[in-house]
């Protein structure tokens, strides 16, 4: 029997009156590699907020690692990565201190950083092939390039969970092989994934289950559905265009 | 120099270096979440304690402590909400403060030249028990600064991340706005509440220009505002000047020439190695 990691039951997200989630449930168990798949604003980014507890459920429950998610203190388990990185006000900060942001769930607020922590912000930064750029500031690199920084975060905190928030989307070819290689040593080590994506691109074998979130609600939940029509089309570039807004305030804070 | 022979230049000196020393690190993480401002805003409603302050006959100084804090707190609890009327609210705050303040004031039996020293600053009539106030809470401001610099930066880098990571971020939050305040009270005797956000933003903007990592920019903003304090003393004590303008046009002064500078020295780099281009973007998308 597998251990649960996440599981929603039930849940209900609204954005000022307005539902994006209606009564979604979904189960992650230990060393599953999920992929939730959608388009723009079918509300699937919101579904794994709302298992983070970065936005609130109007109804249902979220548990983590058999937790409820009031009472989850375990944070060190997971390891998040955000869709893009915040531009700041513009103080510079180096990949190195980004990355190095992650061993805080484990080391806590107080201690400062030991050995410990220094090793695994290195092999973080060698895992998605930007050790040579861990002095350079941040908003000197390239968008896949901030991307693996963010993946780099997550994983110096050695977590059980990683939870990805489209980490392939406007990412260059090298950076998503060097993603791919990253998450592929994480799951060979029995690591477990949840990850929006619109798009699986060379992220395609890892994927275990496909969850397809549709309006809201949950459409598919099984093998990872076959390309059907021009997304079949080798060069469908998977850019939506006429495709709704995100809802307003999804990443407004 | 002789000027500094008697006690009272000592003690401008000692508390303008204090200040000097707190204000960008505690500024590095008001600039990194964009809050710049904030200072100016939390020395508005610490004036209003300085008014009630001396209506009261209490120490200025210490009801300003409370008023500012009571303000940072509010002002934080409407920034996390995060409601578009949000600063409208912050509006109210500020001229609430500044005007409640002058009010207090007019009240009380002290001169328009008592309220000026809390404007402008009044380094000189710094007491030794000011004194002994400035250089505790200086002190304390700048190991919590430095001490918690990992978990601040992170919370002011990527809040919803922190917030993952398991981060007490509101009571981080708390901690940087009753910070906030602290260090404006104690920097409202130095440089005046107009001036105090000067001192905590401009130093990391200079910084900044030059800089490639946080760790380098606060030391090097801590660095220029210890410059800016020290030298604003040093000019105002020989030329006559007012203190705390002479240290904020210091401090903005290095702004300008560092960054007239480092834009020189981009162009020059540019034009002496011209075949060092930067990478070349990588592809957008794989083609088979």
């Amino acid at each position: 029997m597998t251990s649960p990691v996440i599981t929603v039951t039930h849940g209900v997200v609204g954005y000022d009156g307005r539902p994006v989630l209606r009564d979604v449930s979904l189960a992650v168990t230990a060393g599953e590699v999920v992929a939730v798949l959608g388009a723009n604003g079918s509300g699937k980014s919101t579904l794994i907020r709302a298992a983070l507890g970065l936005v609130p459920l109007a109804a249902g429950t979220v548990e983590l690692f058999g937790t409820p998610l009031r009472r989850f203190r375990q944070w060190q388990r997971i390891g998040y990565v955000p869709q893009r990185l915040g531009a700041g006000g513009g103080v510079p900060a180096t990949v190195r201190e980004v990355v190095a942001s992650g061993r805080l769930a484990r080391r806590g607020v107080l201690r400062p950083p030991g050995r410990a922590d220094r090793e695994a912000v290195d092999a973080a930064l060698h895992a998605v092939r930007l050790a040579d750029r861990a002095r350079d500031p941040v908003a000197t690199l390239s968008g896949g390039q901030q991307q693996r920084t963010l993946i780099a975060r997550a994983l110096a905190g050695r977590p059980e969970l990683l939870v990805l928030d489209e980490p392939t989307a406007g990412v260059d070819a090298a950076s998503q092989e060097a993603f791919a290689g990253a998450l592929h040593a994480f799951v060979a080590d029995g690591g477990t994934v949840l990850l929006v994506a619109h798009e699986l691109g060379p992220l395609r074998p890892l994927i275990s289950r496909a969850v397809v979130v549709h309006q809201g609600g949950i459409a598919h939940d099984g093998a990872v559905p076959e390309p059907a029509g021009h997304h079949a089309e080798p060069d469908h570039d998977h850019v939506h265009p006429h495709g709704p807004d995100e809802p307003a305030g999804l990443w407004s804070n | 120099m002789e000027l500094f022979q008697y006690p009272y230049m000592q003690r401008a000196l000692i508390g303008a270096l204090v200040i000097g020393l707190a204000a960008p690190a505690l500024g590095i993480y008001l600039v990194q979440r964009r809050l710049a401002l904030i200072g100016d805003g939390v020395g508005h409603v610490a004036l209003t304690g300085v008014g009630a302050g001396l209506l009261l006959n209490r120490s200025p100084v210490l009801v300003a402590v409370i008023v500012a804090t009571l303000g940072a707190i509010t002002i934080e609890l409407v920034r996390a909400r995060g409601r578009t009327s949000g600063d409208l609210a912050l509006a109210l705050l500020f001229y609430g403060g500044i005007a409640g303040g002058v009010m207090l004031v007019g009240l009380s039996d002290a001169t328009s030249a008592n309220l000026n020293a809390y404007l402008f600053g009044s380094l000189t009539t710094i007491s030794p028990q000011d004194l002994t106030t400035i250089a505790v809470l200086g002190a304390a401001i700048l190991i919590t600064m430095l001490a918690l610099r990992p978990a601040l930066f992170a919370v002011c880098h990527d809040e919803e991340y922190a917030r993952v990571s398991g981060l007490p971020v509101r009571t981080l939050n708390l901690l940087l706005a009753v910070a906030t305040a602290v260090t404006v009270t104690i920097a409202m005797r130095a440089v005046g509440v107009l001036l105090i956000s000067a001192l905590m933003v401009v130093p990391v903007a200079t910084a900044q220009q030059v800089t490639r990592g946080f760790r380098t920019t606060m030391t090097a903003a801590m660095a220029l505002g210890l410059f800016a304090a020290g030298a604003g003393v040093w000019v105002a004590a020989t030329a006559d000047t007012a203190p705390g303008a002479s240290v904020v046009l210091l401090a903005i002064a290095s702004f300008l020439v560092v960054a007239v500078a480092a834009a020189a020295w981009r162009v020059l780099r540019r034009r002496a190695v011209p075949a060092a281009a930067p990478h070349p973007e990588p592809h957008e998308v794989v083609l088979r």
